[in-house]
């Protein structure tokens, strides 16, 4: 009985390795043929190829690794982006398309129909190329607040420049912790007492006496860097000093954001629409005000519908990220699969190392959000 | 009696495998990229996705440029039919991979013969058939005028996956300039950005840019400074591991060169046959067996040159009355003040 269990199982397992072990086997056979060397070595050699926007220190005096790391590191970045942003897009138009105002209801479903059958392919380069027409040149640009400069070189912002950054970091770390204890406190006293706490209000004052206890007493201070115009030649310029997030990144972080939403915006719909209209009415009735209808019964049930499709939005946005090639913005595809492939002609290293590097990302976000989804989950007593 | 019966059936089956050996070397002459070749009945030939002058295709298909006519050069030879090709569009990231895994059989692709392409990774370059050279493409109006004008700040757009990124970054360092490197995968989006302002220069090969400047909306705003930072030979590519088929197509494009330095034209390759000098008449196959020894017949080379013409024609074609480059410069022959010295077909 036992050994019947086992045998497909078996089986399959047999039927996998061999498979595997047929194409290592021949990649290997075909790749010494053609003279082709196999090997990881290559990571360590030195690039010798600079890239545009990287979030640590970087230049083609750096190793191929090195490359890795910032294309790996825009990935996450325009990723994160997106998906807050999407999130709160979504979010809006999801309870939008549930409005009783007819033309609110209206224009969230045509944005969510719009946007949600275009490839997304064509809207990076429609955002891409509108953004490079619409954009002024940098000597063109009308400063927003005096400091913020949005050319068609890139979106030039004020940035600080720290003394102890480390101490501040410890403060905000200090603050995120203070407010787990008072959540666990306050939801003590609501289980005891039946008296509710101000979570919300404590925890934004926390997060700004804590971080404002360290300029005072913890010697940081930080001094703001202005961008300012500089002449390259008699027609062209642009801005030296403070941040400088290129147009690129900007394109496609909003191209990504607006295609997700649609979905999440569908996922937010189905999952208010999904909490029986008696539960909203059972509330009602005893007492709660609206917002505490939508936050105490409809929220917390809706979620439980919402999470598991919104996980698969989150880790699409996080693969699609990668058509960033198209467009010039330095991702995992574009540095490491693109650039260090062609110098180095380790396709089949490259290639594997990008394909495990994306399925880490994924599973990574979507242990993440079954942790959450877990969390949520009606807990059987 | 039954050992000796054993040691004389050892003695044949070991001269039956010798004689298996010599006749599978003697098949193994005839290369297995040209027998498939045969077999296929055309030649499948990597091009660029779009630069005119070396590899273009028309609205109804048909390539042309120098690079394209290389291809058709071994068709000619090989198949005895220029028209028999089948041309794939390679970006630069997907060219080589392409050709090692067998997609294609010549990479014919304004591609840069370097030592670690040509050692590394499972390819092998079998000539020139362009000497490039990086350059810059500015404004007009910026008033640069020189490579030695761009200052730190400078924005640079190019292609991905190129040599172009590796010497940009020489040759800035060489200056000491700070530099912010745009590159996109294909070439008509460079020429979008750099069109659109965001880009201060567009660098690549000077062929290349005289090629793209077409494309800009006004062509006559930008100009290409005279410095080349780079030695950029583009040629022929084919797989590691296939000496005939590397000779072919070798040959081939050296017949195409070697046959406007005898003056033999499409128009007058067969009355050559006739000529007074053995040089040409081996170039026509009126003499020798040439062919031969790559496992063609004797008129391959005639076919090349009457099918597609001799190297000059190929170049006044397609890059000379285009207007793209004019002036042959360093691509002229050597008995001309150019480069282009090509060995004996002898």
């Amino acid at each position: 009985m036992n050994f019947k269990k086992i045998l497909p199982q078996l089986l399959t397992l047999v039927v996998v390795i061999l498979v595997f072990g047929f194409f290592s086997y021949n990649a290997q056979v075909n790749m010494e043929n053609r003279g082709i060397t196999f090997g990881y070595g290559f990571l360590s050699q030195e690039s010798s190829f600079d890239v545009q926007f990287s979030l640590i220190e970087y230049d083609g005096s750096h190793s191929y690794f090195r490359a890795y790391l910032v294309g790996l590191l825009n990935t996450i970045l325009v990723s994160v982006i997106g998906i807050i942003f999407a999130t709160i897009i979504g979010v809006i138009v999801g309870i939008a398309r549930l409005s009783n105002n007819y033309l609110i209801e209206r224009t969230a479903a045509i944005y969510v129909e719009f946007f949600r059958n275009i490839p997304l392919l064509l809207q990076i380069f429609f955002w891409y190329f509108a953004a490079l027409r619409a954009l002024p040149l940098p000597e063109k640009a009308e400063p927003m607040f005096g400091v913020f400069f949005l050319t068609i070189k890139g979106f030039f912002i004020p940035a600080f420049v720290w003394n102890n950054l480390d101490i501040f970091i410890y403060s905000i770390i200090a603050a995120i912790i203070a407010i787990v204890f008072v959540k666990i406190y306050a939801k003590k006293k609501q289980e005891n007492q039946g008296i509710q706490t101000p979570v919300l209000l404590i925890s934004i004052g926390l997060l700004i006496i804590l971080p404002l206890l360290s300029f005072l007493l913890g010697g940081v201070n930080a001094s703001i860097e202005i961008p300012v115009i500089e002449q390259l030649s008699q027609t062209s310029f642009t801005y030296k000093g403070g941040l400088k997030l290129p147009p690129e990144l900007i394109s496609l972080a909003l191209a990504l954001s607006l295609y997700t939403a649609t979905f999440i915006a569908e996922c937010v719909r189905a999952g208010v629409q999904g909490v029986s209209k008696g539960q909203k009415e059972a509330a009602a009735s005893i007492g709660l005000t609206p917002n505490q209808v939508l936050k105490l019964v409809v929220m917390p049930q809706a979620l439980r519908i919402i999470i598991p499709p919104t996980t698969n939005q989150y880790l699409n946005l996080t693969k699609n990220s990668s058509l960033a090639a198209a467009i010039a913005y330095p991702d995992l595809v574009l540095v490491f699969a693109g650039t260090a492939l062609m110098q180095t002609g380790r396709a089949i290293e490259i290639v594997s190392i990008t394909m495990l590097t994306y399925l880490t990302l994924s599973i990574t976000i979507s242990i993440f959000m079954n942790w959450y989804n877990k969390k949520i989950a009606i807990k059987e007593k | 009696m039954f050992k000796l019966v054993k040691r004389l059936t050892s003695v044949v089956a070991m001269f039956a495998v010798l004689f298996t050996f010599t006749t599978e070397t003697m098949a193994a002459k005839k290369s297995k990229t040209l027998k498939n070749t045969q077999k296929k009945g055309f030649v499948r030939c990597g091009v660029s996705q779009g630069l005119p002058g070396f590899s273009n295709a028309d609205a109804a298909g048909n390539w042309t440029g120098v690079d394209v006519d290389v291809c058709r050069a071994v068709a000619a030879a090989v198949l005895g039919d220029a028209s028999k090709v089948k041309f794939t569009p390679l970006s630069a990231k997907e060219r080589f991979t392409a050709l090692t895994s067998n997609e294609i059989d010549i990479l014919s692709r304004n591609t840069t013969w370097t030592l670690s392409r040509d050692a590394d990774i499972g390819l092998t370059f079998v000539g020139v058939n362009f000497y490039d050279g990086q350059g810059f493409m500015v404004r007009k109006n910026s008033g640069i005028s020189s490579v030695n004008d761009f200052k730190a700040g400078v924005s640079a757009c190019t292609n991905l996956g190129t040599t172009t990124e590796l010497n940009m970054r020489d040759f800035f360092n060489s200056k000491g300039i700070k530099y912010e490197p745009v590159t996109f995968e294909k070439a008509d989006e460079v020429v979008a950005a750099y069109d659109a302002g965001r880009c201060d220069t567009y660098t690549t090969d000077k062929s290349g840019l005289a090629a793209q400047r077409i494309k800009l909306s006004n062509p006559d705003d930008h100009m290409v400074l005279p410095e080349t930072i780079s030695k950029e030979p583009l040629g022929p590519v084919v797989r590691q591991g296939d000496s005939v088929w590397e000779d072919i197509v070798r040959w081939s494009l050296n017949t195409m060169i070697e046959a406007e330095e005898y003056g033999v034209t499409s128009a007058n390759a067969d009355m050559m046959k006739t000529s007074d000098n053995p040089a040409v008449k081996r170039l026509v196959g009126a003499e020798g067996e040439l062919g031969a020894a790559l496992g063609l017949d004797n008129e391959w080379s005639l076919r090349i040159i009457k099918q597609v013409g001799n190297y000059g024609e190929s170049y006044k074609r397609n890059i000379a009355d285009t207007g793209i480059l004019p002036d042959r410069g360093p691509n002229e022959l050597w008995t001309k003040g150019g480069i282009l010295y090509v060995p004996p077909a002898r």
